[in-house]
């Protein structure tokens, strides 16, 4: 069988297929050359509010239990795994040892490219301009 | 999706907790949920305020205490009819409509009234939120969750108090950013706000901030305890509550 | 049937031409919006819904409209409409779309939209209209791209459609009773406050919605070889004319009750729209307008001279059109929020901005109309069904072409 506009066709589909490897092969070579981001840790502060491993991948969830039980429940204490006891805020908890967030979340967030809206409320403790 | 959040955090909690060896972790963690109420919160069932408007009454007055209040919560002051406010004044005909008549002791009718969020009851503006940005906690104080909100401004509609103020515009625009107060987040544009009785202050122990600089003349406390400061003056005094037919129960309570 | 939409002449690739450049301007007017947020609109604290979603209400009447076709060729088997039906379903298309566009630009955080699934909460009738309006939108794409499809393989229309034909007629009063909910529910609000709102939403929007789909059929009968059944036409001319008078009637009775009972809440919005109070007048020409334009085409229509003169009709229809979107558009939504809770009038003018934005949805509803309905007209046209006959009768009249058919004037 004789295929119509085959040329055409088998061009189309090669550039369509190429742009969507395309960030799979320019993410390989950048992947090479990437380094972690250095986040500036707190001076007088050794441990978080849970684990380094814990916070590394489960922050958000952390903050969004932490919003929800804080406003909805009231309840404004929270017992990490090892039983102590801090107060829910990522303002007066959080960023009381992070003293900033350019050194901090900027960090990672915009080499992950993630914009999450935190800050379009909430002060940061470097204050605003 | 939340449940599955929360429940996945809990597992991990326990989980972790059974490895780090901490028995006194899931003591005080109360099994499930790692939170509780903080140590120092004062608790109600049901929280409501009096304003004694034979104290408080001038419009340089609550002026003062709208400052306070706007300034702890950086609420901005925006110039023009898309304006937002937490706590104001205004004077009886425009804060009591249906309960004026034309021959009022000249007092009552001269006297600027402070209004605020009436914390309902029965929250038109719960029932009507599409998201349950904004909720009745069990205190009875009517909260937003200001991630939550998706500007549709229901509630605007619903509330008969016209208490709600949307953020039509960036509100940091319209705030002294030096002057902050950094424990207390701003607004995004594009969310409703309004008063909330000072949750963040109760659940550290201290009382709403225009309670407090008001010199006594608005008490705050449980109305379901008769014991109560605010069931004591209502017991005495005479009070009425803004738009009684809108079956909204307010929990302002306004000493005439 | 979709490539029908893409053969046509130059001046159906102009008009769409048109259409996309309108759109274009409109949504650099919402990008604006989007930058700096709705504070560009003319809505403030105390008139916090405003142009947006009075057109919202207003289209959620032109969507539940094409029941008026629908209901009488299904459930009475009135088969004069059997080739108008498909026009009310793909207006009720094109009107769903408009009115879901109408709230996406009205609310502030748009990108949240989702929260409304993620978190549903039924005791918001918000939520219920979210799900009625999507759920009308569904079934009337269903309903008339699975006929019109069966149509135009000349097969009769699939039995398993049946129940979705029989849901969407009922669905369509549920739309503008929801619709109405959202207002009538609120107890501040004492304009909204009447039990008898999604009743008048229903009047007003089967005569509103009925004339301005007779007024795009004129326009579509100019540009193809379509002509509406003459018997279908006037039929629909009567029940628009019904309407109109029930939902006048409606109307006094809320003046009624309001005047009579001397409530202060329930006056005070009628006499700040038509009366104007505290040197605010801002609504009163319009809201005359709207009475005078509504006694104009109720006594047009309800004339059998003048309601059966084809020349006249299109006028008749306009007016009737501007009388209920001034009532229900503007002055709905405005008097709802005027006097405001302190008794006070806040004026409410859409901005520019707004009206950009709104010119955008409806370029928008006007391409999805163009669209659906060529290819409608096409499948029409293959088929050699309700076509433009020489002497001006469809091929559904049954006419001798005499002078009493009035094909001849």
């Amino acid at each position: 069988m004789k295929m119509h506009y085959g040329a055409p066709i088998i061009v189309g589909l090669v550039i369509f297929i190429g742009a969507l490897c395309a960030p799979f092969v320019v993410g390989t070579a950048v992947t090479k050359t990437y380094k972690q981001p250095e986040l500036k840790m707190p001076a007088n502060e050794k441990e978080c509010v849970e684990s380094k491993e814990f916070m590394r991948e489960k922050h958000m969830q952390l903050l969004n239990d932490w919003r929800d039980w804080a406003l909805r429940d009231g309840k404004r204490t929270y017992t990490n795994h090892a039983g102590k006891e801090f107060t829910i805020s990522l303002q007066n908890t959080c960023m009381k040892c992070h003293v900033s967030k350019a050194d901090f979340c900027d960090k990672c967030h915009l080499d992950a490219g993630v914009s999450p809206y935190c800050w379009d409320c909430h002060v940061q403790p470097e204050g605003l301009k | 999706m939340k449940n599955n959040r929360r429940s996945f955090i809990k597992l991990a909690g326990i989980a972790a907790a059974g490895l780090a060896l901490a028995p006194k972790a899931m003591a005080s963690g109360g099994g499930a949920a790692p939170v509780k109420v903080n140590a120092t919160a004062i608790h109600a069932a049901h929280w409501a305020m009096v304003v004694d408007t034979t104290k408080l009454n001038t419009a340089e007055g609550i002026e003062k205490l709208a400052h306070v209040c706007h300034a702890i919560h950086n609420v901005p002051t925006i110039p023009n009819k898309q304006n937002e406010k937490w706590l104001w004044g205004a004077p009886y005909d425009e804060a009591f409509p249906e309960q004026e008549n034309p021959h009022l002791s000249e007092s009552v009718h001269t006297r600027e009234y402070p209004l605020l969020c009436n914390h309902c009851v029965n929250p038109p503006c719960v029932r009507v939120c599409p998201t349950k940005a904004t909720y009745q906690r069990p205190d009875g104080i009517v909260a937003m969750d200001y991630h939550r909100c998706i500007g549709c401004r229901y509630c605007m509609a619903g509330c008969p108090y016209g208490s709600r103020s949307f953020n039509w515009g960036e509100p940091r625009d319209y705030l002294d950013l030096k002057k902050l107060n950094a424990e207390y987040p701003t607004r995004m544009r594009g969310v409703v706000e309004k008063c909330n009785f000072c949750v963040e202050r109760l659940a550290i122990g201290k009382l709403p901030a225009c309670v407090e600089a008001s010199e006594g003349a608005l008490i705050f406390g449980d109305l379901n305890d008769p014991d109560s400061d605010v069931r004591k003056v209502l017991r005495e005094r005479f009070t009425i509550r803004r738009k009684p037919t809108a079956g909204t129960e307010p929990s302002v309570y306004y000493i005439i | 049937m979709l490539e029908i939409a893409l053969k046509g002449s130059k001046r159906y690739y102009g008009w769409i031409a048109f259409l996309l450049v309108l759109i274009a301007i409109g949504s650099m007017a919402y990008a604006n919006q989007i930058l700096h947020g709705l504070k560009v609109t003319g809505m403030s604290r105390d008139v916090s819904w405003g142009f947006y979603i009075s057109q919202f209400t207003y289209l959620v009447g032109l969507a539940a409209s094409g029941v008026m076709i629908v209901l009488p060729n299904y459930f009475h088997s009135y088969k004069s409409n059997k080739h108008m039906v498909i026009f009310g379903e793909f207006m009720a298309i094109a009107a769903c779309i408009m009115c879901l566009l109408f709230i996406v630009v009205d609310i502030g955080q748009p990108t949240r939209m989702m929260n409304m699934i993620f978190h549903p909460t039924p005791n918001s009738i918000l939520f219920w209209d979210m799900i009625v309006l999507n759920g009308y939108l569904f079934l009337n794409l269903l309903v008339g791209w699975t006929c019109l499809q069966a149509d135009r393989a000349n097969l009769p229309h699939p039995k398993w459609l049946k129940p979705f034909i029989y849901t969407s007629i009922i669905w369509a009063f549920s739309i503008h009773t929801v619709t109405a909910f959202l207002y009538q529910g609120l107890p501040g609000r004492h304009y909204w406050l009447t039990a008898i709102l999604a009743a008048r939403f229903l009047a007003s929007a089967f005569c509103s919605g009925p004339a301005i789909l007779l007024l795009v059929m004129m326009v579509t009968e100019k540009f193809t070889t379509f002509k509406m059944p003459k018997k279908a036409l006037t039929t629909l001319v009567k029940i628009i004319a019904y309407a109109m008078c029930v939902n006048m009637f409606f109307f006094a009775l809320e003046v009624f009750t309001a005047f009579y009972s001397n409530m202060p809440g329930h006056m005070h919005p009628l006499v700040y729209l038509f009366a104007g109070v505290h040197g605010h007048h801002e609504l009163v020409g319009l809201m005359w307008t709207f009475i005078a334009f509504a006694a104009v085409s109720i006594t047009l229509l309800v004339t059998p001279k003048f309601r059966n003169n084809m020349k006249l009709l299109p006028w008749t229809l306009g007016i009737l059109v501007i009388a209920t979107w001034i009532d229900k558009g503007l002055g709905l939504l405005i008097g709802g929020f005027n006097p405001t809770p302190f008794n006070t009038i806040t004026p409410y003018w859409p901005s520019g901005n707004e009206l950009l934005v709104s010119m955008m949805i409806y370029a928008i509803g006007a391409l999805v109309v163009t669209v659906l309905f060529k290819i409608a007209t096409g499948v029409k046209q293959e088929m050699g069904q309700s076509q433009a006959m020489a002497c001006g009768c469809s091929t559904e009249d049954t006419c001798e072409c005499t002078a009493e058919c009035g094909c001849k004037e």
